[in-house]
């Protein structure tokens, strides 16, 4: 009951931390100057547009809301001879609104002309006001890329009687982060919604990240016993001595040492990684093999550390003499005695460390070419010539958020291994 | 008892009594040992871990070098614009700590080049009269029948001359100075009509061949005497044919000139002249004069006015604007500054930056952890979820924004210091909070505060001498982090402190992988890499025995 508690506290806690930091780092980046659409050099129609429809001429907490919640759209129908909506029926017998494409396939702008060439906007007048004439739709999908491109619609709510013959609309909210929509990109990957880049750039994080753990664990944990069951003999001060400095070397030192010795001294690897087979293939883990060396290095040494430490403090506890008394043998003894009681500090990291593997190292995945987020985080918010709004807000709020869950599940996990501790109790 | 036994008392004289306290002394044994305070003790147990010992004399050894090793390269060179001297060519020389030869830290590489171009630095070496080729050449024949030649370089004698525009008072100076000094720095110039136009080599504009060639291959044409056999020098050298230009007026007034030119002859066959004027008129109208070679040509014109362009022997020339001999024992960087003193300089920032930060941090630290810590309860509650707040954003996130936001109001530094203040004292903070959890409800505390001793007066004269310890250690534990994370942040460009006269470590670890520098120029990263490497292994070392040290709970276990 404790634990549960315990949890439940700490989780809303969280939460309320949470809500304050990405609300400040709204409030920051929204501060930074956003360039002319005209710097951009294409789409300049559509970015004024947007960012009309955005709220980028109000208030930034009025922005704020827009980000969370999201604004109203509508969509339009064709009406047949009778007045009765046209209602199509894609294969899966959904309904296919007939919405106006925001561009043709060539990446035109698409909009409403009159027998004339005038552009009209919404009511069927002639206009000459991008904001007016440029209808925008949701969710449309590219049939090319199948790629989803997301946009809000038009920002006046009109009278039914003056929509044009034949059209009818539809009112309802779209975007916001409750409908799980972090807006497009704005300077870097044009158009293209942010979730999707994302989505397109974690897998190398994860993989680079999981590949590392993969070695580090066995190979930390074990350098750890072997120390700890020999402590003060030779062995140990060999792997504390190789532990001490690992611990103490930033890890692109490493990662400079691999690129030298395995790329330009032995060339039995390449300097950067082939992200063109995807995160999850042969040739992408083959050629990350120097980034996953230059991270295991330090997360060895960290593991062994830990468990060098944790273990030989059990090891000189009475319970294990008593273990050796009752006729265990000294595998026996400190594989069920030592290493469950070790396993209270060390279980904790390992899952931490789990955690970890979705934020990425920001070095590594620089220096060895990984397309990974880390680097799509730096490059968001210096883009040029406007920060990135909507992929640094993603990635900050990201970041935030595996930083905190990842103190409150090693809080929680010393709770569930350990009986003996109850967290929040009195 | 009978009374008889005690009669004998009774007849003992008064005289054999004496008092006690004047002959008898005190069995217990005066301390003579001073006794070891907190500190103190902290030190001798310290100074018994070797480890730590070693590490704390090489950070020392590390700061000596951050604080002095600025001043060891002529100020002048330091201060140098790239575009105003051409640093750019004396880019990735290799380290050089001592004479060329050793055939280890001596400047020099290895390299393999084709014939002509192995001629070119032999020429090199002829011309400006200093040691490029060490050691014998390898001629090796590689897969397609070519002959190789595999030569050890001096990199810093084998830089290619070149040429300059100057003015006539630059002009007069560097002759000056050439005589003052007995050095050859202005070359003479090159006659290209002499080469074989054919010859896509010679021909070219390459400022370093001053000599004939014909052969397809650029391949220099060798003097030869009347019988067709190529002349060898004193040293057993083929003798180059010079193509210097030798007509027309150079205002070369000079007393240096190369050996072999007909004008140094004429200028020693008239060498007893004493008077100035007659000497110079013998030499002039000596008929071998008018075929002396020709040092500078002239552009420009009478309205613009003329300017001198030079051919300059850069080894010469390279002292002649800095005032010292080349001889980096860091090397030079791609753009051709001391990697010494720029290492210094960027280790003297950081070792300040972090001082000063975790300085800073300590005091802020204190401050709310002790008042948090002290007064509990509501005001713990809130204050925590502050540092909860705050502690939630990653540092490269705030040093980002921070530098997109202040940098034009305080500059980059002032904004790196907020970045690292914003966030940095927490850890301070938490632990002096523990610290007063632990020692507030002790009963000294409870004294103090019975005799009437005010909130403010136990914090800081009862409760706060006794997490001194503790802070002592933290503070020097967060050097190495700030140290750690500046570096980071100016490797991944977030920061940028470069200029030509100042430098961070981390842009000297990104510098050297610039380019494929680490294959051509690998001191350009393995110094800096180094330097980072032995100060983090050496600075947890030492804050662990600190560690170890200051926790009392460990007194007396050591042994």
């Amino acid at each position: 009951m404790y634990m549960l508690k315990y949890t439940i506290k700490r989780i809303l806690l969280m939460l309320m931390v949470f809500l304050v930091i990405t609300t400040m780092y709204f409030v920051l980046i929204k501060l930074l100057p956003s360039a002319p659409a005209t710097m951009f050099g294409k789409d300049m129609e559509l970015i004024e547009a947007r960012r009309e429809l955005l709220g980028y001429n109000e208030p930034i907490l009025k922005q704020y809301k827009y980000y969370w919640f999201g604004r109203t759209s509508y969509t339009f129908y064709e009406l047949d001879e009778n007045g009765e909506k046209v209602i199509k029926k894609d294969e899966n017998n959904k309904t296919v609104y007939e919405q106006v494409p925001r561009t043709d396939k060539d990446g035109n702008i698409m909009y409403y002309v009159d027998s004339d060439g005038n552009k009209l906007n919404i009511k069927n007048e002639v206009t000459t006001d991008p904001l007016e004439y440029i209808i925008l739709t949701k969710d449309k999908v590219d049939p090319e890329t199948g790629r989803k491109v997301p946009v809000y619609v038009t920002k006046t709510v009109y009278d039914k009687s003056k929509i044009p013959a034949g059209r009818e609309y539809v009112k309802e909210n779209v975007g916001g982060i409750i409908r799980g929509y972090f807006g497009i990109s704005e300077a870097m990957y044009i158009g293209t919604d942010v979730w999707d880049i994302f989505m397109s750039k974690i897998p190398f994080t994860m993989a680079v990240n999981l590949y590392s753990i993969f070695i580090s664990i066995p190979v930390g944990l074990t350098l750890g016993v072997i120390a700890a069951l020999k402590k003060n003999k030779l062995t140990d001060h060999i792997i504390s001595t190789g532990v001490m400095v690992f611990v103490s070397v930033p890890s692109f030192i490493y990662a400079f040492l691999v690129l030298y010795l395995l790329y330009f001294k032995l060339g039995w690897v390449e300097a950067t990684m082939d992200a063109t087979q995807g995160a999850w293939s042969w040739r992408g883990f083959t050629t990350m093999i120097p980034a996953i060396l230059s991270m295991s290095f330090g997360s060895i040494a960290g593991f062994a550390r830990y468990t060098r430490a944790e273990l030989s403090e059990v090891l000189t506890n009475e319970f294990m003499l008593l273990a050796r008394t009752k006729g265990l043998t000294k595998a026996q003894a400190t594989l069920r005695h030592a290493m469950r009681n070790a396993g209270v500090v060390i279980f904790p990291m390992i899952m931490g460390e789990f955690i970890g593997i979705l934020s990425g190292s920001l070095i590594i995945e620089q220096m060895f070419g990984i397309p990974g987020v880390g680097k799509l985080y730096i490059n968001s918010v210096q883009a040029q010539p406007a920060p990135d709004y909507n992929i640094f807000m993603l990635l900050g709020t990201f970041y935030t958020f595996i930083g905190l869950a990842a103190g409150i599940v090693s809080d929680i996990s010393y709770g569930i291994i350990d009986p003996r501790i109850r967290m929040g109790a009195r | 008892m009978d009374n008889r036994q005690f009669d004998k008392y009774n007849s003992i004289p008064a005289s054999k009594f004496a008092f006690a306290s004047g002959v008898d002394t005190s069995h217990d044994q005066k301390l003579d040992t001073k006794p070891v305070g907190y500190f103190k003790d902290a030190m001798r147990r310290f100074s018994r871990n070797k480890a730590s010992v070693v590490a704390a004399y090489i950070i020392l050894f590390l700061v000596i070098f951050a604080l002095v090793g600025p001043y060891l390269t002529s100020a002048t060179y330091q201060n140098a614009q790239v575009t105003d001297t051409g640093l750019m060519r004396y880019k990735f020389l290799p380290p050089k700590l001592f004479n060329a030869g050793l055939g280890f830290w001596d400047g020099t590489q290895v390299k393999e080049m084709n014939q002509a171009n192995y001629y070119r630095y032999l020429a090199i070496e002829q011309e400006t009269g200093h040691k490029v080729i060490i050691g014998e050449p390898k001629i090796i024949v590689d897969n397609m029948g070519n002959t190789m030649y595999k030569i050890r370089l001096d990199q810093y004698t084998a830089v290619d001359n070149y040429t300059i525009t100057v003015s006539l008072e630059q002009y007069q100076t560097i002759m000056d100075y050439q005589d003052e000094h007995g050095v050859q720095i202005i070359l003479p110039t090159v006659n290209r009509s002499k080469f074989n136009t054919q010859d896509p080599y010679c021909a070219s504009t390459d400022i370093s061949i001053w000599y004939a060639c014909d052969s397809f291959k650029g391949i220099p044409t060798f003097a030869k005497d009347d019988q067709g056999n190529e002349i060898l020098d004193e040293n057993g050298n083929k003798v180059f044919i010079p193509a210097y230009q030798t007509i027309g007026n150079d205002f070369y007034v000079s007393e240096q000139r190369l050996p072999n030119d007909p004008g140094r002859a004429v200028m020693e066959r008239y060498a007893h002249i004493e008077d100035e004027q007659e000497r110079m008129a013998a030499i002039e109208s000596d008929p071998e004069w008018a075929t002396r070679w020709r040092y500078a040509t002239t552009t420009g014109n009478s309205l613009t006015g003329f300017s001198y362009v030079l051919r300059v022997s850069q080894y010469e020339y390279f002292q002649y604007l800095y005032d010292f001999e080349p001889r980096f024992v860091f090397g030079t960087n791609a753009q051709g500054y001391d990697i010494f003193s720029r290492l210094a300089k960027g280790a003297r920032f950081s070792f300040i930056f972090a001082i000063a930060i975790a300085a800073i941090n300590l005091t802020i630290g204190a401050i709310y952890g002790a008042i948090a810590g002290y007064y509990g309860g509501v005001a713990d509650l809130v204050m925590e979820r502050i540092t909860d707040i705050l502690g939630g954003i990653p540092t490269t996130v705030t040093t980002i924004l921070f530098n997109l936001h202040l940098a034009k109001h305080v500059g980059v530094l002032g904004a790196l210091i907020f970045a690292f203040i914003l966030t940095g004292w927490i850890g301070m903070a938490s632990s002096v909070r523990r610290q007063f959890y632990r020692f507030k409800n002790q009963e000294y505390v409870l004294a103090a505060r019975t005799l009437g001793a005010k909130d403010w007066r136990i914090i800081w004269k009862h409760i706060f001498p006794n997490s001194l310890g503790t802070l002592v250690t933290g503070s020097v534990l967060v050097i190495p982090g700030v140290i750690m994370s500046e570096t980071s942040l100016t490797y991944l460009g977030i920061i940028n402190l470069d200029s030509p006269t100042m430098s961070s470590i981390g842009s000297m670890l990104s510098a050297g992988q610039e380019g494929g520098a680490m294959t051509h120029a690998p001191h350009v990263i393995f110094f800096p890499a180094l330097f980072i490497a032995l100060l983090m292994i050496c600075f947890n070392l030492f804050g662990n025995g600190l560690r170890d040290a200051f926790n009392p709970s460990l007194r007396g276990t050591e042994e």
